[in-house]
């Protein structure tokens, strides 16, 4: 009797935390357009200020990814995929999923600790007594930002990993530069790019989302607020590797 | 106005209002004074709803108050007891925040530096973050605030812990003179008996969760209640110990 009663009780918390993170998530998305100023600063400091991270890590992606693909080609003398497997590969897999995971560090972590701290601090509270709907205020903003945000991300991450895996591909391993670039797109489909944005936006939600909930429900002053932010790192990171699979099986 | 019928709230195994009944009338200022930590706070964030009661009624003009928050938040200004100023946001920005809505930002601006003028705080501190600000002046911020939009309901928590007792005096007659000016009805919780005398029409004394005492200010030297003479003269008391009834 004992154990069942534990997992039935598990079950019921389980599903009444994932029915209020859905309402969460359900009012953050609705309230959107309430106030576009705060829109705007979102996105400058959710998009705008990621691109060096996002950037730097595409970057390196991409060449890593070359030197691989060469290495792992030349046993069975098939090192010239390099330039299209290295698009296809950015495109479709690495470019979102290391983003979005460079993103849910930066972002979530400063999401959580943000607005855990406007919460220990009464600032959600006196936000409320201001005639204030702090989702609208403060989470809709977010959430939306990442959305618009992370597809553009990736985007520039595909460009820049493709970059990075040209510079070695023409400076390391032999080949012509404009063979590698011709050969790069070749072989990129709309969909390889496009499945990568679309998923972008999917982590973008994530990311926010986590960032959002944790820090709104943080409680127990600074400890409670770093505990919101490592929960919302772990779980946005989580969530993007659990979405991204669960989108990659739907897609292809 | 606004009535509180039988309020209790717990904290897990912690009591910490049980069965308050309080009552407060239009352009009446109420003082509600009571030991540290006796549910002052707590009291105010029930009424407003942000904390939700376990049990007991608030009324707002005869009507469960959760039913119209909407409409009472809009004529309502609240000064928390640690300010609860927005940090991501310049000083005048938080005075203006209600304003900023309605109207243009130059003029709402120009509204805000005349409400900090009231507190006693200059236009230079209009464009400081609250962070830059003494603790002093983040409550008296967080007064300008809560004043800002003219409400009609006002309360505040500990309006001058943290002031010296030439900016306390001033306070109080700031918070004094707007009830008396726009009629608004005001709460507000406080350690200082020279504020209560100064600001309140009537005084509440909380004690283990309920109101112990209350009166009109005029009265309370006359009480018989030994726990608010206590209180009024500032005696010591054996920590933890309540004289009988
Ligand atoms: N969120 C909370 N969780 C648990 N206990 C709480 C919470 N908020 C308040 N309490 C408890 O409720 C009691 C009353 O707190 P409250 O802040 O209302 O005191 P107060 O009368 O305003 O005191 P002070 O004059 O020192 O400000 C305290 O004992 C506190 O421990
Ligand atoms: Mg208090």
């Amino acid at each position: 009797m004992r154990p069942i009663r534990l997992i039935g009780r598990a079950g019921i918390a389980l599903t009444r935390t994932i029915g209020r993170v859905g309402i969460f998530a359900a009012r953050g998305l609705t309230r959107a357009g309430a106030h576009p100023s705060e829109l705007a600063r979102q996105m400058l400091h959710i998009g705008w200020l990621s691109l060096p991270v996002v950037g730097l890590t595409a970057l390196f992606t991409g060449a890593a990814l070359a030197l691989q693909i060469h290495s792992g080609g030349e046993r069975f003398q098939a090192g010239d995929v390099v330039p299209a497997i290295v698009a296809i590969g950015m495109a479709r897999e690495l470019g979102p999923v290391l983003g979005g995971l460079m993103v849910a560090a930066r972002v979530a972590s400063a999401i959580a600790a943000e607005l855990g701290t406007m919460r220990v601090t009464e600032q959600i509270d006196a936000l409320v007594t201001l005639s204030t709907d702090p989702v609208g205020w403060l989470v809709s903003p977010r959430i939306w930002a990442a959305i618009l945000c992370l597809p553009v991300l990736v985007g520039v991450g595909d460009i820049i990993g493709i970059m990075g895996g040209w510079l070695i591909g023409v400076n390391a391993l032999g080949f012509n530069s404009a063979t590698y670039l011709s050969n790069s797109w070749a072989y990129l489909e709309g969909w390889d790019v496009g499945s990568g944005l679309i998923k972008g936006a999917f982590f973008g939600f994530v990311v926010a989302l986590s960032g959002c909930w944790f820090g709104m429900s943080a409680g127990n002053g600074a400890a409670g607020v770093g505990r919101a932010t490592t929960n919302a790192v772990v779980a946005a990171s989580v969530g993007i590797l659990a979405v991204n699979f669960l989108l990659t099986g739907l897609f292809f | 106005m606004i009535e509180v019928r039988g309020l209790t709230k717990s904290f897990g195994p912690k009591q910490v209002l049980d069965g308050v009944d309080l009552s407060l009338s239009e352009g009446e200022s109420l003082v509600v004074i009571g030991g540290s930590g006796t549910g002052k706070s707590v009291l105010l964030r029930c009424i407003l709803g942000l904390e939700a009661p376990d049990a007991g009624q608030i009324l707002w003009r005869g009507r469960p108050l959760a039913d119209q928050r909407a409409e009472f938040m809009d004529g309502f200004g609240m000064l928390f007891q640690n300010a609860a100023l927005f940090d991501s946001l310049p000083v005048w920005r938080n005075v203006a925040f209600r304003l900023l809505r309605t109207m243009p930002s130059a003029r709402a601006r120009d509204i805000a530096v005349e409400k900090l003028a009231r507190v006693g705080l200059g236009p230079e501190v209009a464009d400081l973050y609250p962070a830059e600000l003494s603790g002093g002046m983040r409550k008296r911020a967080g007064l300008a605030r809560a004043i800002a939009a003219d409400p009609k309901v006002i309360f505040f928590d500990e309006p001058t812990t943290g002031l010296d007792p030439i900016r306390a005096a001033a306070i109080n007659a700031l918070i004094r003179g707007i009830v008396d000016e726009t009629g608004a009805s005001a709460i507000t919780i406080t350690h200082d008996m020279t504020s209560v005398r100064a600001i309140g029409d009537r005084l509440a004394l909380l004690d283990r969760g309920q109101v112990r005492w209350q009166g009109p200010v005029s009265q309370m030297d006359h009480a018989q209640d030994e726990y608010l003479q206590d209180f009024i003269a500032g005696r010591a008391r054996p920590m933890g110990s309540h004289p009988a009834g």
